[in-house]
């Protein structure tokens, strides 16, 4: 049946023209062609690659910035707090001076005021002692002639000085 | 997946096979009862000529479409022919003989001895012509006395191949030079249009099957029969000029891309894909020795798979063919019984043919693809390294 027998002359036509061309456009278009679309591809992919790239990078950056900011924002924090701690102490150092001060100041006007005191008591005690050897020259110069009135004299006096 | 799609065909192959038998039977049958009944019937059939013509055969009519010839027919209308002549090569007795179809007057002439038989089981080869039968009755048969002459004419099919390779060098010449010319650049036109089946091929059938490192080299050849393919099932399709060969339906023109990939899958064949076929893994030794019957089985395998590729893309397209060709034959035949009838049919039968050369167009990508993914599965087999 002619259906299902190969003939000679088209199996020769075949092979040549089929195998010439296999070689024509694998040579001149497929070769080409495939070059070109893996290529394309290539740069399809470095360019979405290089946008991830990229997008890592700015997620990077923004992270760091963030860790600058809030390094930042730490240290004046801790800047204030220093500040403050100083403030404080610097208060406190001056009111415990100022006390210390105060105190000194107080003893030595406690101080001042015994000398005073002393000095003003030894005062008084020479001025009294002056006092009482006038009175007695005076005594003396007076009451010299009457003894026994001398005598009640000077115990009044010392009576008197007893007093003191 | 590949494999899912590939037994999907298969079922639609099959079932266009059968139904073409079936046609073609129903059609034969048709005819000659037509002719019992009404053997004059053909008289007054204004397609017939004026003369008294022997009834519509649709068998014949059917497997003349669908097989080679040596003239381009267009059309005829009555008496006239149109057709274009092609010419004829024949090796003959040492000799190369060159001339026109048209000396043979659409067969019914011989030429230098050459003619085209019309019967015996030479029928439609070029032959030479037994003298006393021509004379006889104007029958062509072989001279059985003599050899039969090597025909290496530029037949229907040849030429058809010839223009449709033709046209794909153009075209992929012409894609691969846009691709130059705008380097870099989203494809555009003609090139946008069959990009995506050459990275369809290139991704789904010749990366998976064969692998990332060695597909390239069987590229070339994939996309050659792929597309040649392709093309010729579509042309195919085209009831005139240029299209309407049978070309992908010719067995010839299978068998030779079969070879073809036969040729490359042995010569690119690994150690191991011999080995494979010697001392196949994971058999029992029993089924090696004494008896090889699983390297027998192995070898015959490498024969049968190129010949079922050959099988399978001739049968499917022919089959197609045929039923198309079937549908259209059943106006004619109830147009012998009745011209009414015949008009009647013609609405159910082009209804059909429609259908059928829509199933086509699906069948056209799908043989071509399963022929392509077959082949560069092969090649895979062949360049597998062991595992």
């Amino acid at each position: 049946m002619e259906l299902v027998s190969p003939g000679i002359g088209l199996i020769f036509w075949m092979t040549l023209s089929f195998g010439i061309v296999i070689w024509l456009l694998g040579k001149y278009a497929w070769n080409p062609i495939m070059k070109s679309l893996h290529e394309r591809e290539e740069s399809i992919d470095k360019a979405l690659h290089e946008a991830d790239l990229a997008r890592k990078q700015m997620e990077d950056l923004k992270a760091s910035n963030e860790e600058l900011l809030k390094e930042a924002k730490e240290e004046r924090d801790e800047i204030l707090k220093q500040a403050r701690e100083i403030k404080e102490k610097l208060i406190e150092d001056a009111r415990i001076k100022a006390s210390e001060e105060a105190g000194r100041i107080v003893e030595s006007a406690k101080e001042a005021i015994e000398n005073e005191k002393m000095a003003a008591m030894t005062e008084l005690k020479n001025e009294v002692a002056g006092l009482s050897i006038e009175i007695a020259e005076k005594l003396l110069e007076r009451e010299l002639s009457d003894k026994k009135r001398q005598k009640e004299y000077v115990e009044q006096l010392i009576k008197k000085a007893k007093l003191n | 997946m590949s494999k899912k799609t590939f037994n999907r065909s298969g079922i639609v192959k099959n079932g266009i096979l059968v139904m073409g038998i079936f046609l073609i039977l129903l059609t034969q049958v048709l005819a000659t009862g037509v002719g019992q009944h009404h053997p004059k019937a053909g008289n007054q059939d204004k397609w017939e000529g004026d003369v008294v013509k022997e009834e519509f055969k649709a068998g014949e009519m059917i497997v003349e479409h669908v097989v080679d010839n040596h003239e381009w027919h267009i059309l005829s209308y009555g008496d006239f022919h149109l057709t274009i002549p092609l010419p004829v090569i024949l090796y003959y007795d040492g000799g190369l003989h060159f001339f026109m179809s048209s000396k043979f007057h659409h067969g019914h002439s011989e030429y230098n001895g050459f003619g085209i038989a019309g019967e015996g089981k030479h029928k439609g080869k070029i032959v030479r012509v037994l003298r006393e039968r021509f004379l006889d009755d104007q029958v062509i048969v072989h001279d059985e006395n003599q050899a039969l002459p090597l025909d290496f004419s530029i037949t229907k099919t040849v030429l058809a191949i010839f223009m449709s390779l033709i046209f794909m060098s153009w075209l992929f010449i012409h894609i691969a030079r846009m691709y130059r010319k705008r380097k870099g650049e989203a494809p555009k036109g003609i090139q946008s249009l069959l990009e995506p089946l050459i990275i369809f091929i290139r991704d789904d059938i010749a990366k998976p099957s064969i692998g990332e490192k060695r597909y390239m080299r069987y590229m070339p050849y994939l996309l050659t029969l792929f597309f040649f393919i392709f093309f010729n099932n579509l042309f195919g399709l085209i009831p005139f000029f240029p299209g309407g060969a049978n070309v992908t339906g010719n067995i010839a023109v299978t068998m030779v891309m079969a070879v073809f990939t036969f040729l490359i899958t042995t010569f690119s064949a690994n150690k191991y894909y011999w080995i494979h076929i010697v001392n196949t893994p994971g058999v029992p030794w029993w089924l090696k020795i004494p008896v090889p019957l699983m390297p027998v089985v192995e070898l015959i395998g490498i024969f049968t798979k190129p010949f079922v590729l050959m099988i399978r893309l001739f049968a499917n397209i022919t089959a197609g063919h045929i039923i198309v060709l079937g549908f259209i034959s059943l106006i004619f035949i109830f147009g012998e019984i009745n011209v009414g009838l015949g008009y009647g049919v013609s609405v159910i039968s082009v209804a059909f043919s429609v259908f059928m050369d829509f199933l086509e167009l699906l069948v056209a990508f799908i043989q071509a693809y399963v022929f392509t993914l077959l082949s560069a599965l092969y090649f895979g087999m062949a360049t597998e390294e062991s595992h």
